[in-house]
């Protein structure tokens, strides 16, 4: 029998556009919304809005120059990107790192993760109505800030790592900073789980809400806390560690079925392991430089195609640069977490009503123009 | 091109100040934000910078309710007539606030091949009042909207309520 008389009758579609001016897109997503009444028939995201050619700047910039971009992404955990476009770098000149210099790496990469996760936390909790969460969650990731501040110059795109190294040292002042922050961040996750873990009516807008099972989240290329909370404990810390993450002894926090409330509390546990971390990584500072004696300005990697893949606060991320031996890569390609994150949705959506699209696209953590770079 | 600003055709001057007052001293800004800057807008709003102190606090999702349009980031090509038209839905009388370097003049993503971006928001909608920075911090944002503020108020000397908190701090 002809399929399309199989069909149920749905005379009352109603289109509906989501963004790309919308509170809980953050940024400047739009989905395309087909609505039956509250119930999501269909869902298309739209991408685009955020294009800055940031590919295509890459290949017209040198290799240094381009490193500023990298943070820009991003931006909410430019740290990581920075580190991993510099260890991209490295890897195809065969750049040597002095090894003070990878743990401030990993101290400042581990700190940023955590204050996109708390920023995270934050805008997911007032997404579903709760204000106050986000109002403690800066206040908390402002001492990041301070401390990442004070090495870098700055409080959000940082470009702190250098071929060879960093920009700045680190001083007494930080590692004790570092220090009193994971403290305070200890003590106030009692305040979090009261205030929003153990909340009723967040448990209810987040349980069993926009599953993604492991076969969709692997089909779909769905990486990070996305993945890891279906129970895959895929971390490319873990398991392609890159720098000196093999040297920590840290877990990998893994969900059930992967429901909002999976994420939210694999995204929790993940900042607790980055504090373990930056701890581990403190005790063990090495003396020494903090960046190689030459200056890499002008770096002319050798031909051929190089890929170096590491895990950002959004998931496994990567950059692959190809280099005809000029100063200038040939091609720079960015493989970005939340593309896949995104496009996982037009599944997880549909048969969802309005009210969960947003708890689910909240919760699977987007940055828009990380999408269209 | 940037559209000029409609003017009331009869004006009173007393009420007008009084009005202006009120109005700088209650700026609505617009959730909407572009790109990086508007995490930096997110924190001057929040906990420890806290916009609300200069009343600039009350972010709103629809532009029909709001006085002010910060745009916040880079303008894409694709998103240049989506501010256009949020500019449009907004009431009279309304500021601009381009925050940030790409909403200036394309910042650092302005260069001789870029095809994507509209390099400034002035080109889009009136500008009044620029901040600079790849992102500017807090401290800048509130610095602009202390100036809009004032621009509102026609001066500084005729700011009442600043002159009188001026005056309480001086005791």
């Amino acid at each position: 029998m002809d399929e399309q008389l199989l069909e149920p009758v749905r005379e009352n579609i109603y289109q509906l556009n989501l963004g790309p001016q919308h509170p809980s897109t953050h940024g400047v997503l739009r989905v395309l919304l087909k609505l039956d009444g509250e119930y999501i028939v269909e869902a298309e995201p739209v991408i685009g809005y955020g294009h800055r050619g940031h590919e295509k700047m890459g290949e017209n910039h040198t290799y240094l120059q381009f490193m500023p971009n990298t943070s820009r992404m991003d931006y909410l955990s430019g740290l990581i990107y920075n580190h991993g476009y510099c260890l991209a770098v490295e890897k195809m000149c065969g750049i040597e790192v002095p090894e003070r210099a990878r743990y401030i790496r990993v101290i400042c990469a581990e700190l940023n993760r955590i204050s996109s996760h708390l920023l995270w936390f934050g805008t997911y909790v007032m997404d579903l109505g709760g204000f106050t969460p986000f109002l403690y969650c800066f206040d908390d990731r402002e001492q990041i800030l301070d401390l990442l501040d004070g090495v870098s110059g700055s409080r959000l795109t940082y470009s702190y790592c250098r071929f060879g190294g960093v920009n700045r040292d680190v001083d007494d002042a930080f590692v004790a900073g570092a220090r009193r922050f994971i403290a305070r961040l200890r003590s106030r996750w009692v305040d979090y789980h009261n205030l929003v873990t153990k909340n009723v009516i967040f448990i209810h807008r987040v349980r069993d809400v926009g599953i993604i099972d492991r076969d969709l989240a692997l089909r779909f290329g769905v990486t990070g806390p996305n993945l890891r909370a279906a129970g895959v404990a895929y971390d490319l810390r873990k398991i392609e560690p890159y720098e000196v993450y093999d040297r920590f002894d840290f877990e990998v926090p893994i969900g059930g079925k992967g429901d909002a409330q999976d994420r939210y509390h694999v995204r929790l546990a993940e900042m607790e392991q980055s504090c373990r971390i930056i701890e581990q990584a403190i005790e063990a500072l090495p003396a020494g430089r903090f960046r190689n004696e030459y200056r890499y300005q002008h770096v002319t990697p050798p031909k051929g195609d190089y890929y170096l893949g590491f895990e950002s606060a959004r998931g496994a991320t990567g950059y692959y640069l190809v280099s005809d031996g000029s100063r200038y890569p040939y091609r720079c390609h960015i493989r970005v977490p939340s593309f896949g994150n995104l496009q996982v949705l037009t599944e997880v959506l549909k048969g969802t009503m309005v009210a969960d699209a947003i708890s689910i696209l909240g919760s699977v953590d987007l940055v828009i123009p990380e999408i269209d770079r | 091109m940037a559209t000029e600003k409609v003017e009331p055709v009869i004006q009173f001057a007393l009420l007008d100040d009084l009005l202006n007052l009120a109005r700088a001293n209650s700026l609505w800004p617009m959730t909407f934000g572009l790109a990086c800057c508007a995490i930096e807008m997110m924190a001057a709003g929040a906990a420890r910078f806290d916009l609300d102190r200069f009343g600039a606090g009350v972010f709103r999702p629809s532009p029909r309710q709001s006085d002010v349009m910060i745009v916040a980031g880079t303008i894409s090509r694709k998103m240049a007539p989506v501010i256009k038209r949020l500019w449009d839905q907004m009431p009279n009388p309304k500021w601009c606030i381009a925050m940030g370097n790409c909403a200036i003049s394309g910042g650092p993503f302005e260069y001789p091949e870029q095809y994507a971006i509209v390099p400034g928001a002035h080109l889009i909608v009136p500008v009044d009042i620029t901040v600079p920075g790849c992102p500017p911090r807090p401290e800048g944002l509130i610095q602009g909207i202390l100036a809009l503020e004032d621009k509102i108020t026609k001066g500084e000397q005729r700011n009442l309520l600043r002159r009188f908190s001026r005056k309480v701090e001086a005791r």
